[in-house]
């Protein structure tokens, strides 16, 4: 640690992008990084999948002797998966379905962090805002859930329809049905670790630089609050899968034909015991996501901070 | 090493211009209970405070802990919303000036804080944070950014290799010292210490405290040191201000006050340093404090010292004392201190404490 040494190890490295640690300390988490390999083989066969088997996942045989002859078939070579109660194939369901569930779950997710981070910085930040956002929350942790919904689906339905087109307008519907009524647990917890991180001396020390509060909270609040965030953040993609899945169970999210992994697991259910792989089927793709997504979650969490990196 | 180095350093305490000038500084914090969160009272952490601080010279503030010093250096750099009273930091008057018209002038005025471990952002690396105050308010490329990193870490004594690590991987001097090259960051003239070595270990606080005269020295820096540690301010103030409770009982030049203090707090404060020689030791009368130091929700009528005071008489109890020059330099906030000129009583206020004490002023 000499001047010299001090000296020439230095002026050739420039400080680098700290995503660069975030990455090396990422590699080196190995539940994570086989989170992201099955992250992205899944996110691949959802993707891809439907280019290389061309199978329709929503059309069955027009003849009625080819629909009873096809339905039920267990895995073929024609059918890698079998056939459903319809005589559509399996695997081509599966890929579209995931498709939808996938998305939907990640933008859900998304929408409800923005929302509970929003709100939950902005209450534990400004006192003036304090009570009446977290009021507001606890209204929306007070509101039933299920009649809120059909709400939501009574009142947009039609409209987003019309102007989206069917499927996207239903998309749309449900992301934000499922964004809204979940981010409430997302601002609370960034509301608790906000309120402590203010008072802390670093901020003091940023605000004697002269430091705008926008600045304050994006570069010192935001990254130490990342870790309750990233957590809640995982949760919320099983979250949004399953909440899905039960919507459309319900009858108010996609229509019945239209597949998605939680719509498989539930039109599965009543031949459980006849025909067990397609319900195993899809119950194993949502778990493997939500457990790859939040494997992927742990090791971003520990790869953020600075003070578990490189150990 | 340019800019640290062209600015010229004058001797220190050597010029006689008001850096800083604190005008019956008041910082109450409002205390709200009730169902309805209805305003009860307040705490008086700082209540009327005023001193001058010149430019080039240390001005030490000690006092024991709750009695309003760190609130006093926070409020006079407005990182509160101060209640009363006026600040002039080089010629500006910031006391009432709204936060966000702030900004321009927080460059001249800067903080070292007490905690190294808890005023550095652990997500961000020492570059990042000695380079927070520059990317705030200058435009500088990257590359003169980082040239002047490294010269504030060369001014500090950190080793260049250090920009890219975490303030984690450091110890506590050396965190202090990148909280020292981040309040540099700006070229300050001003510079609140608030408790620096209070959190260092004993080995570690002389080189803090060495280093911060260093950059006195090389910057023409003004400090205000903040600390309980009577040995560490004698050692690096000129000036000496004594707070209990909210007030400075006592502002006089270093030596003075150490030698011959005049308040009886400060007096029961300075008996309590611990003394190296045991022979000296054994000899110390010890002049101890009995009971607590009343809550500054509800100071006591009269002098704030008056419940603790082993020296007060009836009129301790019913009048606050004034803050006043007594001798040139020296001020005190003692009833029982006597001008000698005026020829009664003389300022030993502890051995004539039973004879009434005629007044200089009424």
């Amino acid at each position: 640690m000499t001047d010299e040494l001090a000296g020439t190890d230095m002026s050739h490295r420039p400080p680098r992008n700290q995503w660069w640690d975030v990455w090396d300390q990422f590699k080196t988490h190995k539940g994570a990084m086989l989170g992201a390999v099955i992250m992205i083989l899944i996110v691949l066969f959802v993707s891809i999948g439907p280019w290389i088997w061309q199978l329709d996942p929503s059309e069955s045989p027009s003849k009625a002797i080819d629909l009873l002859r096809g339905r039920n078939q267990p895995p073929s070579l024609a059918h890698p998966m079998g056939t459903d109660q319809l005589a559509r194939d399996f695997l081509a369901r599966m890929m579209a379905g995931g498709r939808v569930s996938i998305f939907v779950g990640l933008m859900a997710m998304a929408l409800s962090l923005v929302l509970g981070t929003l709100i939950g910085v902005l209450a534990g930040y400004f006192r003036r805002l304090d009570g009446p956002l977290m009021r507001f929350t606890d209204l929306f942790l007070a509101l039933p859930l299920l009649p809120l919904l059909l709400v939501m689906v009574m009142l947009f339905r039609e409209t987003l329809s019309q102007s989206f087109g069917p499927e996207t307008g239903i998309f749309i519907l449900i992301v934000s049905a499922i964004g809204v009524t979940s981010w409430m647990q997302t601002a609370r917890i960034v509301r608790g670790d906000v309120l402590a991180l203010k008072e802390r001396e670093y901020v003091l020390a940023a605000k004697s630089i002269g430091t705008p509060s926008r600045r304050i909270i994006s570069r010192h609040i935001l990254p130490n609050v990342l870790s309750p965030i990233m957590v809640s953040a995982t949760l919320g993609i099983a979250n949004a899968i399953i909440t899905e899945s039960a919507l459309s169970f319900l009858g108010l999210g996609f229509p019945p034909d239209f597949p998605t992994w939680g719509r498989l697991l539930y039109d599965a259910v009543d031949q459980l015991q006849l025909y067990p792989m397609r319900v195993v089927l899809p119950g194993v793709a949502i778990s493997l996501t939500v457990l790859s997504v939040n494997y992927i979650g742990d090791g971003l969490r520990d790869a953020l901070d600075p003070r578990i990196r490189g150990r | 090493m340019s800019d640290i180095a062209t600015t010229e350093a004058p001797a220190r305490g050597a010029t006689q211009r008001k850096l800083v000038e604190v005008r019956g500084l008041k910082m109450h914090f409002p205390i709200y209970a009730g169902v309805l969160r209805s305003r009860v009272g307040e705490v008086k952490a700082v209540d009327g405070v005023s001193f001058d601080i010149y430019e080039g010279e240390t001005l030490g503030l000690v006092g024991e802990s709750g009695c309003g010093k760190s609130t006093c250096g926070r409020a006079i750099l407005r990182l509160y919303d101060v209640t009363d009273g006026s600040i002039v930091v080089d010629g500006a008057e910031i006391a009432k000036v709204p936060q966000a018209n702030l900004r321009d002038l927080r460059p001249t005025m800067q903080m070292v804080f007490q905690d190294p471990q808890a005023s550095l952002n652990p997500r961000m690396t020492v570059a990042a944070l000695i380079g927070e105050p520059l990317d705030e308010h200058t435009r500088l490329s990257k590359k003169e950014k980082l040239a002047r990193i490294y010269e504030l870490m060369d001014a500090v004594g950190l080793a260049r290799s250090f920009a890219n690590r975490y303030p984690h991987a450091f110890s506590g001097g050396q965190r202090q010292r990148i909280g020292i090259a981040r309040a540099l960051a700006l070229n300050p003239k001003f510079i609140i210490c608030d408790e620096p070595i209070a959190a260092l270990d004993v080995s570690i606080q002389a080189q803090v405290v060495n280093l911060l005269e260093d950059l006195q020295d090389r910057l023409g820096l003004t400090y205000l040191f903040i600390s309980h540690d009577l040995s560490m301010v004698r050692h690096i103030a000129d000036r000496v201000a004594v707070m209990y409770l909210g007030k400075v009982v006592e502002l006089a030049p270093r030596e003075e006050l150490y030698s011959d203090p005049f308040h009886p707090y400060t007096r029961a404060l300075l008996s309590a340093v611990p003394e190296p020689d045991p022979w000296i030791e054994d000899k110390v009368e010890r002049v101890i404090l009995q009971g607590d130091v009343p809550s500054p929700a509800n100071p006591p009528k009269g002098c704030n010292f008056c419940t603790r005071c082993p020296v007060a008489v009836e009129r301790c109890h019913v009048e606050d004392p004034e803050f006043r020059e007594v001798q040139p330099g020296r001020f005190v906030a003692c009833h029982l201190y006597v001008d000698p000129k005026s020829g009664t009583v003389e300022e030993t206020a502890a051995s004539e404490a039973n004879e009434h004490p005629t007044r200089r002023r009424s």
